[in-house]
């Protein structure tokens, strides 16, 4: 891995020119805008639409800080990154923050020096393959060719699994999402293997859908969630924040339907009041107004809400919540309290 | 005998007969078809083994184009209507053309903007590409670069007004101090116009009007084959003199002029493109102060106009080496000095030479600007790979999105490729 220990180098030279302008919080509101990192486009994660807004389950995060530092979730310049230049870009200034599908490891955040502030998407790599086929589970899959992105981490992962398992495969090196799907829909290889939010997308691109399956094992773990450089920790718990209280709104049951209404005057739960500011300084505390995350839920909804109507059933892409659902509901969502 | 014989023939034709047709397989297209398609065994397999291919092409592509849909708003409303059948769906470029030409976040109220300033290239372009026409037009092609800038751009007219005053006052120098000599004509005319520019800079911030007449677009707005375009032409026509300047200079006698241009040519040479259009939009970054904007299509500009002019040099280097050592002898002879000398007899010939090797580097160049895609701008390819195909609405549709982009790119290259040959046969002044 010489280019991560080339894009590390760089990210610790652009860390000590950073150093100078730590207060991102500050320059945020001077500037009146926010600066954040997106893809250059993935189906239901962030793409501008046909009039050039972008949409997108990682842009409802960048508009929800928006909302809750400047009071306006349409206050956001969107920078696209690729892969390659996410890192750079954030080091170097250029964006205040990353809200870009990256998966939290442990050399991105200790050795990049980056701060992930949470995580907003749960996924892990798994496997599509048609129906005719006749596998219900990847544990059948001894001698399969396997449609692998080369150079990811996705590829190791493979290797592990099928190790492990003791079975054997053929991979079939591709390059792209976009090549993987044309090779797996040309019969190339018997399965394909990527990201299992990427899969749904995929397979919702499909002409004929209903003839894959995706096998229920996810062989490794992919946490996504927003980042912001090391170091300006304040501005790093307005991120923080801004998420949780996104996470906590689904939780308390606030909905940018009855939002309004349960602002307007203190209600019966001290928690949620705390949350919108009608008892408290949670605000105040951040640095911020104090109804800072009755802006950030009200720009798209809570999490749940984000999550319906950019990935969630109803949509092309339809994931289920899986491991995203509330802890109450069985899910990894667990946001400390607001307190 | 032989008299008998003589006498024996009962009759004699007089007059000539009336040609015949040729037989029917020495005709026509029976005659074309033998002599070039089937005038041998191989050549008879070759041909009908091209046949079933072309075949097969054209049922295969007909009905998928015939039946395309041009019409609906998204890959599954299309899939829906061919219900099966083979068919295109070509409504991804009605409804996103706009995107595809000029990137998803230039305001449409202004499009005009960009495609006013399109029409107006080729009434520039023509003075310099055909010398026939009047060369009082060569005016219009000096104020373009200006007029397109605040036509794409917007902003207050001040910017290029003052920008072009510093070159006519920077030329206004050189004018005065070249005749004593070269040197100090160009330095002198360089850092008047610097001095100029500086000055204007303050000028135009104090005098911009708030609301100006053509509304300011961002840089990080433009996109789609808007972008393409203007990377090409700008790149292509800084690097034509840049090139030709590394060219000379590489020649040049003088030790630390070659040096520089020869170091500055093998290095940019040496180093792959995407190295410096990387360079441009990550590196850079570091090491401009914080806070500093330096636009990031301006510095991709700067990479890829080296990229282009180290290449240039090399072809032009070409060209003259491979003018006969008695055209420079001829020169000397007439007393003409270095710059006379260059101007009227080497470079027109040495430049006649190297067309065919500028404009396939000037092709090449202009495919070469979609490789910005990588960087996150939006150009032609990057627009396809990142927001159409990752809306919701579009993800699938991939033979016609690249359909459509290679058929903007063939028209083009194929019509500088056109125009190259053109001026090849003009230029021809050799017996041939």
């Amino acid at each position: 891995m010489k280019k991560t220990a080339f894009y590390g180098a760089l990210t610790v030279a652009g860390f000590a020119a950073s150093m100078a302008s730590a207060a991102t919080l500050d320059d945020v509101k001077e500037r009146g805008t926010l600066n954040c990192g997106v893809t250059t486009g993935l189906i239901g994660f962030a793409s501008p639409d046909a009039n050039g807004v972008w949409d997108g389950f990682d842009v409802g995060v960048c508009r929800a800080v928006a909302a809750a530092v400047l009071g306006d979730p349409n206050a956001v310049e969107f920078v696209p990154t690729t892969g390659k230049t996410r890192f750079t870009a954030l080091a170097s200034g250029e964006i205040d923050m990353l809200a870009r599908n990256t998966t939290w490891t442990f050399s991105r955040d200790v050795d990049l020096k980056f701060e992930f502030v949470g995580i907003n998407y749960y996924d892990g790599q798994g496997f599509i393959a048609p129906r005719d086929l006749g596998v219900s589970s990847a544990k059948e899959l001894d001698g399969a060719t396997v449609c692998i992105q080369t150079g990811t981490t996705t590829e190791l992962n493979l290797a592990d699994y099928f190790r492990a398992n003791n079975i054997s495969y053929e991979p079939v090196p591709i390059e792209t999402n976009a090549e993987g799907q044309q090779q797996y829909l040309a019969g190339a290889c018997d399965v394909y293997t990527t990201d299992a939010s990427g899969l749904a997308a995929t397979r919702a691109a499909f002409e004929n859908p209903q003839d894959h399956i995706i096998l229920p094992e996810i062989i490794s773990k992919e946490p996504l969630g927003p980042l912001v450089r090391h170091g300006d920790n304040d501005w790093g718990d307005v991120v923080r924040w801004t998420l949780n209280a996104l996470i906590a709104a689904e939780e308390l049951g606030v909905t940018s339907a009855n939002i309004e209404e349960l602002a307007a005057a203190p209600t019966g739960n001290p928690e949620v009041n705390r949350l919108l500011g009608t008892e408290g300084e949670l605000g105040a505390m951040l640095g911020l107004e104090a109804d800072w995350a009755k802006n950030a839920i009200a720009a798209g909804g809570n999490y749940g809400e984000l999550f319906e109507k950019n990935i969630g059933e109803n949509t092309p892409i339809g994931l289920a919540r899986g491991l995203n659902a509330q802890w109450t509901d069985g899910g990894l969502l667990y946001t400390p309290p607001f307190r | 005998m032989s008299d008998t014989h003589s006498h024996s023939v009962a009759f004699v034709r007089t007059e000539t007969l009336p040609q015949l047709p040729p037989p029917a397989s020495e005709a026509g297209v029976v005659k074309w078809m033998r002599e070039n398609l089937f005038s041998s065994v191989p050549n008879s397999i070759l041909t009908l083994v091209s046949l079933y291919v072309i075949y097969q092409l054209v049922t295969g592509a007909f009905p998928w184009m015939a039946n395309g849909i041009w019409n609906t708003n998204s890959l599954a409303e299309c899939r829906e209507i061919l219900d099966g059948a083979t068919g295109a769906c070509f409504s991804v470029l009605t409804e996103r053309w706009n995107q595809l030409l000029f990137g998803f976040s230039y305001p449409s109220e202004f499009y005009w903007r960009p495609g006013l300033a399109f029409l107006l290239l080729f009434v520039a372009a023509a003075p310099v590409m055909f010398f026939d026409l009047p060369r009082k037009l060569l005016l219009f092609t000096a104020v373009y670069p200006f007029l397109a800038y605040w036509l794409v751009w917007g902003g207050t007219i001040y910017t290029p007004l003052f920008a072009l005053l510093g070159i006519v006052i920077g030329y206004l120098v050189y004018a005065r101090f070249v005749k004593d000599s070269f040197a100090m004509g160009f330095f002198g005319g360089v850092i008047a116009a610097f001095i100029a520019w500086f000055i204007g800079g303050y000028i135009v911030g104090a005098i911009a009007p708030a609301e100006p007449f053509l509304e300011a677009v961002q840089s990080r707005d433009m996109g789609g084959f808007m972008l393409n375009m203007t990377l090409g032409v700008v790149c292509v026509s800084l690097s034509l003199p840049l090139g030709i300047v590394l060219a000379l200079g590489r020649q040049s006698d003088m030790p630390i002029i070659k040096w520089i241009c020869v170091i500055f040519i093998e290095f940019i040479r040496g180093v792959p493109l995407i190295t410096l259009l990387f360079v441009a939009n990550v590196v850079l970054a570091y090491f401009l102060p914080p806070g500093t904007t330096f636009d990031l299509i301006l510095r991709v500009i700067i990479m890829i106009t080296m990229f282009s002019a180290a290449y240039i040099a090399e072809v032009i280097r070409g060209g003259l080496a491979a003018l006969p050592k008695g055209q420079y002898e001829a020169a000397d002879s007439l007393g003409l000095d270095y710059a006379q000398a260059m101007r009227l007899i080497i470079l027109p010939q040495a430049l006649k030479i190297s067309i065919p090797g500028i404009v396939n580097v000037a092709v090449g160049l202009f495919k070469d600007t979609t490789l910005v895609s990588v960087i996150s701008m939006f150009d032609l390819v990057g627009m396809i790979r990142g927001p159409i195909l990752s809306s919701t609405d579009w993800n699938g549709v991939y033979w016609e999105l690249f359909m459509a982009a290679s058929v903007l790119f063939f028209v083009v290259c194929y019509g500088i490729s056109q125009y190259s040959q053109w001026l090849e046969r003009r230029l021809a002044t050799d017996h041939r």
